[in-house]
């Protein structure tokens, strides 16, 4: 194998490669890249065994053949070399190593054999339908924050994506939550996708797929099965198990009696709530909210460090209301907001509040309350 | 020059020694009956082998004459008080690492005391053997990795100074195993690389030691050259807090280890409490007739300190370890420890009851606050 490839584009599909890597893993062919060049293109592979990336990129291909080297060092090596090198890699069948060579700097690296590359077994999809970058940015990024860290409940480290039925008819769904909060965000249902089978999208994949996703004109080609989800665009395919559990029922934790009515800007409010979160100790500050008429007090008292409150003019109508969250919550909620005010919806103070984009129910968030 | 390092000899074993005669010339075992691990042994029956964390069985067999005590742990609270005492009178820097040995920080103490660090450590052995009636070795040297070192040197009763200048040429030739911390497994890495004596050590590059054994390269690459930058801290903070078991009999009842399991978990939530800390990992310990270790770990989204969840957390790695029975040991434990402040106050959409059993366990905390321990018991603490 011989090929000679642009620094920036080899950059791009090596380091995509490098983050599939697993860091530590006991299995060494895991932490290398497959290369394989044929026919003026150059295919880059890495696996974890759960997700795969496929990144193919022009190249000039002097010789056809594939091997096998470190994604991390191959990265580390690329990054350092300077920006507009014409890089050579090349294989050297005798001592089975690959050299790397651009411009005066020379390195040769330790191969595994491309035999030994584990290939994510092709399956067949229930469901093909393609979706514009912006409206999948939209669903992962907005629903991405509530995902789980908690092992106990592992069908929630993930963005459950499926067809629902909103108030407009079908549409397609992400929802996330740890159990403190969720969000739910639809999209219009795109040609193709009613047949979609209900899937948990682990966190690394939306992580790694969001990378394929910055692109406003691209169009993503997502195939959904009941184990496997791809997403592709021309370029780059990234294969993924999904999370092998049920995603619990959402919909019953999702407040729809809740009266209680609060607008209020949404950036405003969020650098309030900042601000007052200060004085609290760092990993579980407790924000008091007080409502009255049009008034809304925030405040945070921790006995160690110091008090806090703060004043805002929101629109309230309802009788007064003292309830209490957790800060980090309240400030990833409101920071879903980009364009229209906050509106939060109240029960008790026991009970959970949701919140959503004036009044866009395509995307709404419930968050749980805290005792303070 | 004024790092202490105290260490109590065979303290348990002192201490029965001292309250009953008659054990002076006996080799003395503490342990947990007759299914238990030696705690301690004397040094009469460390003459024959004997060990601490060996097995009881084995002990006895190696030293049939032995005199086995069960621990009497609040007498030996009680001494390694009297103990600290003693050395909060020379510095208020005191850190204990168990209740029988602690580090010192005596800097700047001369003008105090009118005397040297040196002096001043020999009176404090020499008051505990004649006011409290156990005895203890002394390491002193410049830092906490050093005077651990040397308090090891000539125990018993020993006594030992490693001055800065001796530093080099005492570890030249020392194994790194001596490290505090390395175990079997740092020790085999080590080995593998080439390093087995202080002097391999220092042969290594900083950054190569770094690439190697990552975030321990650096600590490697100072104490190989006699530093260590620890302070004596008489605050230092709780790590992990953990309680277990080892059942007079071996047990593969389900039943039987539930109730265990939930006693344990209410243990450490007792102690979380008291601390007022909560943690974010659950670890259950579990080891098999045939000895064989088994730990499993999971870390919750959030922190916790509810017995509850400990249990519920706990008797879910339990289901799923995948270990038949039957079993000697059972332990819970909870760790990356934070403040309680925040914890367990936000409730959880997905288990509306998680909330009413946390009230509960708040209001079974107010009456045994106010009626004792006794007062309200949980059905499954009974199996």
């Amino acid at each position: 194998m011989k090929f000679s490839i642009e620094r920036a584009a080899l950059l791009k599909a090596v380091s995509q490669a490098q983050s599939v890597v697993e860091r530590r893993n006991t299995i060494p062919i895991l932490a290398n890249v497959l290369m394989e060049a044929a026919d003026a293109e150059v295919s880059f592979r890495a696996t974890d065994l759960d997700i795969e990336v496929v990144d193919k990129t022009p190249a000039q291909v002097e010789r056809a053949g594939a091997t096998t080297v470190s994604a991390v060092i191959l990265n580390e090596i690329v990054r350092k070399l300077p920006d507009g090198a014409l890089v050579q890699l090349s294989e050297e069948p005798a001592t089975g190593r690959l050299t790397v060579s651009a411009g005066r700097s020379h390195f040769s690296l330790a191969t595994l054999p491309k035999e030994d590359f584990p290939v994510m077994a092709s399956s067949e999809y229930a469901s093909n339908f393609s979706c514009k970058a912006p409206a999948l940015r939209r669903l992962f990024d907005k629903s991405k924050f509530a995902i789980s860290t908690e092992e106990t409940r592992y069908y929630l480290n993930g963005v459950y994506m499926h067809v629902a039925d909103a108030e407009g008819g079908k549409v397609l769904r992400c929802v996330a939550t740890d159990g403190h909060r969720l969000a739910r965000v639809d999209a219009d249902l795109p040609e193709g996708a009613e047949t979609l089978p209900g899937v948990i999208v682990p966190r690394k994949t939306v992580g790694e797929m969001r990378k394929l996703l910055d692109d406003d004109e691209a169009t993503i080609a997502v195939s959904v099965s009941e184990t496997k989800v791809r997403f592709a665009t021309p370029g780059i395919t990234l294969t993924s198990k999904v999370i092998d559990g049920t995603f619990p029922d959402y919909t019953r934790v999702i407040p729809t009696g809740n009266t209680r009515k609060l607008e209020v800007d949404a950036a405003e409010f969020a650098s309030a709530v900042d601000r007052v979160a200060t004085v609290s100790s760092e990993r579980s500050r407790a924000v008091k909210l007080q409502l009255d008429e049009d008034r809304l007090v925030l405040s945070v008292n921790a006995p160690d460090s110091g008090a806090a409150e703060e004043e805002l003019a929101v629109a309230y109508g309802d009788e007064r209301l003292e309830i209490g969250f957790n800060a980090k919550y309240l400030l990833e909620i409101a920071s879903q907001v980009d364009r229209e005010n906050a509106v939060f919806l109240f029960n008790s103070s026991g009970d959970p509040t949701l919140m959503r984009e004036g009044n866009d129910t395509s995307a709404v968030y419930v968050v749980m309350p805290m005792r303070v | 020059m004024g790092i202490a390092h105290m260490d109590c000899d065979a303290f348990y074993a002192s201490v029965e020694k001292r309250d009953n005669p008659e054990l002076a010339d006996k080799p003395v075992i503490i342990g947990g009956g007759r299914r238990g691990v030696v705690s301690t042994a004397c040094y009469i029956a460390r003459i024959k082998g004997v060990r601490s964390a060996m097995p009881m069985f084995q002990a006895m067999k190696l030293c049939p004459e032995a005199v086995v005590v069960r621990g009497r742990m609040e007498v030996y609270v009680e001494v390694s008080r009297a103990v600290r005492a003693l050395m909060e009178e020379l510095t208020p820097e005191v850190e204990p690492l168990s209740l029988d040995e602690a580090f010192m920080d005596l800097t700047g103490t001369a003008r105090l005391h009118g005397a040297p660090p040196a002096v001043m450590l020999a009176q404090l052995v020499k008051r505990m053997r004649e006011e409290i009636g156990i005895t203890g070795s002394i390491g002193l040297s410049h830092n906490k990795f050093l005077a651990k070192i040397a308090s090891d040197l000539d125990k018993p009763q020993g006594f030992a100074v490693i001055g800065a200048a001796e530093t080099d040429a005492f570890l030249q030739d020392k194994p790194v195993r001596m490290i505090f911390g390395i175990g079997p497994a740092g020790q085999e890495a080590l080995e593998t690389a080439g390093i087995r004596t202080f002097a391999d050590l220092r042969r290594w590059d900083r950054a190569d030691l770094g690439a190697r054994f990552g975030s321990m390269g650096d600590r490697l690459w100072h104490l190989s050259r006699g530093q260590d930058p620890r302070k004596v801290s008489s605050r230092a903070p709780v790590k992990s807090i953990s309680n277990e078991t080892t059942f007079h009999d071996d047990t593969a009842d389900g039943d039987v280890l539930d109730g265990h399991i939930w006693r344990l978990s209410e243990k450490v939530s007792d102690r979380a409490k008291a601390k007022g800390i909560a943690g974010r990992v659950v670890t259950l310990k579990l080891k098999t007739a045939d000895f064989a270790l088994v730990t499993r770990r999971l870390s919750l989204g959030d922190a916790t300190q509810m017995a509850d969840r400990i249990y519920r957390t706990a008797k879910g790695l339990y289901d799923a370890a995948g270990v038949r029975g039957p079993f000697r040991l059972l332990g819970v434990g909870l760790s990356d420890l934070e403040p309680a402040e925040g914890a367990d106050r936000t409730g959880d959409l997905l288990d509306p009851n998680a909330g009413k059993r946390a009230d509960a366990e708040r209001a079974t905390d107010k009456i045994r606050a106010r009626f004792g321990e006794g007062a309200i018991l949980k059905g499954r603490a009974l199996r």
